[in-house]
């Protein structure tokens, strides 16, 4: 029999005001196998430890309990204390009797102190079958994989490749920038976007440690932290853009023009063409549905005009493998589609946009130089409708969350366009005006004093166009009173979505995302940029909605967290995770198809499942599955379980 | 009767009911004592044959708490936990164990109101269920 102790703490009155702790104590005392019971005030404290450390020196304890706050809280706590003298960190284990006990039950003393008594018989339960466990220690690869080249992924992979560590920063379009090469100018300071993109962009480009991959995805992941093994598919640009020189010769003679997404539909571009003009890196891509020489080879103006000879119409996608030991998600967002927006005439009416289509009209390298213009009929607006919430705070018909940046850059665009046309009208259709952010609810006031801003609180309720105008019919829930504007244009600040494809992207790397589609933090307070599975971190708006300047500090924060994970050459893994009993498992491979993980596999050779102690993340999906208890969790087995039921069922049933 | 207070056996979930039932103490909601919660990683690691030994053995109701739908720590556990719960109340019922005493629920780390909500509720339906048939049988 284990010698074993139990140390039970009063956290001040928080256990003790409730739970009758020195008869606990004693009772437990009683049990057998239990050579030392005792409380104190507080075991986490310094001289609470030494309390524990001393009763394992002096009697020779094999298994300790500390019944005190959650393991949440306190386990490592105590686990380096008793493992400061010798004893394994894994024969200690804490008794919940403060959230789940005195907490809960502050009235009813007695059944309390009964309920404490049997957590901790219970868990005693546990911790004689526990055994001393070490750490597994896996060899890492340090390199890291970003996936996407936004604001979030450029600055993840510029922090990173400053702390020393080589970067492969994944870019599914054919330049940096994300959403944010877009814009026009940034709230609240009102600073033009791409000046800020291109000190970033400019740095990645020239890194020595960053390898930036255009036009890329990833097509395959294997592995586990520490040990990632990708397959990247590189996609055809068909210009060798080690040859090319920039001087976009090309782009001026290619005779075909296509509707530019980039620009919102507000303007046309080459089939070979930069994203945007002195876009980072500043090589053209042809796009081959729009190309003629991929359509009937009728014709190969950009190849004859090239001075470098750089055009390659032959080709052909590249497949890359690489290994890393950490993956940043930094997949980013887009708007809610127009095709679903019909109530608003998105879509339909060419004068009604989306926030960023308006961007594209404000920068002053878009479609129109800067100008603000209707897009039906070039004139400039006078009576402005900028709608917020579409789409967003919607939960009967759309999104429930609030996308966070509308409130914001409404009130930036209302702005820009008072200045740039005094005599016009901009109007505001809100719900409320959120403006959390340092200097925001600032500026929103002054841009409100200033210039003029008409506020409305209150929903649309139609838009539709009427004698060149568009009408759009809201109420003012402030004054109750019905309001119609005959609108020049509407902008609509629509709601912000995970990109498309961010479902299969986490399929692949086996992190999980909620319901919106939006990437899941493995906590949302404790552990906001790691996602559920180890090794994979999260950055910007694919994890949630969020400005610039919180998408910065995510992505440093989430740079900062890689760089700790990857400081050291062997990464100590919990051992908390399955094993086989080989006398028993009947190779029915159960366990196989039942790990999310790829944990477990068979070996033909012995008829025996095994499992892979790198990937296994100790959920215990194959233990339940397991016909016949062949495979069990460490330190926490069907027994050790089972007879912690019992201690609960047959202390209130079986007296 | 009047003075039967049912015993609930609980399996939670480490990261989503676990938590969610620490933070219904930090927040101090208060709910009856009847409960004894054993601490799984995932709610798919709930074996058929605890919640089967919990009920053979005489406790009144089990509770398997896990992440909602499409939360899952590990992806699909609490899946696999609503499909071994169902199955098990089938064969439960054709047992003769009739009344509904496994309650499989979601709850989050952030609701722990709900958590508490639902152990009051369900220690009110089990008193009105009355003690499980089992235990007549232990003490006889």
């Amino acid at each position: 029999m284990k010698k074993l102790g139990v140390f039970i703490c009063h956290c001040g009155v928080n256990i003790a005001g409730t739970v009758d702790v020195k008869s606990v104590a004693e009772e437990v005392g009683k049990v057998e196998g239990v050579i030392h019971s005792t409380d104190y005030i507080y075991m986490c404290s310094e001289p609470g430890q030494q309390l524990i450390r001393e009763a394992i020196r002096e009697k020779g304890l094999e298994g300790v309990i500390v019944a005190c706050c959650s393991p949440n809280m306190h386990e490592n706590t105590f686990r380096k204390a008793v493992k400061s003298v010798g004893m394994n960190p894994y024969l200690c284990e804490i008794a919940n009797i403060r959230e789940q006990c005195s907490w809960v039950h502050q009235k009813e003393k007695e059944k309390a102190t009964e309920k404490a008594k049997e957590i901790i018989l219970a868990t005693l339960e546990k911790v004689k079958a526990n055994v001393s466990l070490e750490a597994i220690s896996v060899s890492i690869n340090r390199n890291v994989l970003v996936i996407g080249g936004g604001i979030a992924g450029m600055t993840a992979a510029l922090d990173l490749a400053e702390g020393g560590y080589e970067v492969i920063l994944l870019e599914k379009d054919q330049a940096l920038g994300g959403h944010m090469a877009q814009l026009s100018t940034t709230f609240p300071d009102l600073h033009p976007a791409l000046p800020d993109l291109y000190s970033k962009a400019l740095a990645i480009e020239k890194h020595p440690r960053i390898q930036l991959l255009c036009c890329s995805e990833v097509e395959d992941v294997k592995g586990y932290v520490g040990n990632f093994e990708l397959m990247l598919r590189k996609k055809a640009t068909y210009v060798d853009w080690a040859q090319c020189n920039g001087c976009s010769r090309c782009i001026q003679a290619c005779p075909v023009e296509h509707v530019s997404e980039f620009d919102g539909g507000l303007s046309f571009r080459k089939a070979i063409d930069l994203l945007y003009p002195k876009s980072i890196p500043n090589q053209p891509v042809i796009h081959r549905n729009f190309c003629r020489y991929f359509i009937d080879q009728s014709c190969k103006i950009c190849e004859q005009i090239c001075p470098e000879k750089a055009i390659r119409f032959d080709q052909e996608d590249e497949q890359i493998q690489k290994k890393v030991g950490a993956i940043v998600v930094a997949t980013g967002y887009e708007l809610y589609p127009k095709e679903q927006l019909g109530e608003y005439g998105y879509g339909t009416i060419p004068d009604v946009i989306d926030g960023l289509t308006f961007e594209r009209m404000l920068s002053p390298t878009g479609p129109t130089q800067g100008r603000i213009v209707r897009p039906s009929d070039g004139k400039v607006p006078k009576e402005m409708v900028f709608i917020q919430c579409v789409a967003s705070r919607d939960p009967d018909r759309y999104m429930p969350y609030c996308s966070r940046i509308c409130c914001m850059y409404t009130a930036k665009q209302a702005t820009v366009f008072k200045e740039q046309v005094p005599e016009g009208q901009p109007y505001i259709f809100y719900m409320d005006i959120r403006s959390d952010g340092k200097g925001y609810e600032e500026f929103l006031q002054k841009t409100i004093e200033e210039k003029g801003l008409l506020y409305l609180r209150g929903r649309v309720s139609r838009v539709f166009q009427d004698d060149g105008k568009v009408r759009v019919l809201g109420v003012d829930t402030l004054t109750g009173k019905m309001i119609e504007v005959a609108a020049d244009m509407v902008v609509l600040a629509t709601a912000i979505i995970p990109r498309d494809g961010v479902k299969e992207l986490a399929a692949k790397l086996r992190a999980t995302v909620d319901r919106h589609g939006f990437l899941t933090e493995a906590h949302i307070k404790l552990y906001p940029v790691e996602s559920s599975t180890k090794g994979i971190y999260l950055a910007g708006c694919g994890q949630s909605p969020k400005d610039i300047s919180d998408t910065v500090s995510q992505a440093s924060a989430t740079a900062s967290k890689i760089q700790a994970l990857l400081s050291t050459d062997q990464l100590l893994q919990d051992p908390l995770i399955a094993w086989v009993d080989e006398t028993i498992c009947s190779g029915c491979g159960i366990c196989v198809s039942i790990c999310p993980y790829e944990a477990r596999e068979m070996d033909s050779q012995r008829g025996i499942s095994v499992v892979h102690s790198a990937l296994c993340q100790g959920c215990g999906a194959c233990i339940a599955a397991c016909p016949n208890f062949a495979c069990e969790l460490r330190n926490s087995s069907s027994i050790q379980t089972l007879r912690m039921v019992d201690t609960f069922v047959t202390a209130g049933v079986r007296e | 009767m009047a003075d039967f207070e049912p015993r609930i056996v609980a399996f939670l979930c480490h990261w989503c009911t676990y938590t969610g039932a620490d933070l219904a103490g930090t927040t101090r909601q208060q709910y009856p004592p009847n409960i004894r919660v054993i601490h799984l990683m995932c709610s798919g690691a709930v074996d058929s044959i605890y919640i089967l030994k919990a009920l053979i053995d005489g406790a009144d109701g089990v509770l398997i708490g896990g992440c909602h739908p499409g939360d899952c720590h590990y992806q699909t556990g609490n899946y696999k936990a609503r499909r071994r719960v169902a199955i098990l109340k089938g064969i439960l019922t054709q047992m003769g164990f009739t009344d509904d005493r496994i309650w499989l629920r979601w709850i989050s780390a952030s609701e722990g109101k709900l958590f508490a909500d639902t152990v009051t509720r369900m220690t009110e339906e089990l008193r009105k269920m009355g003690p499980n048939p089992m235990k007549q049988l232990w003490n006889a």
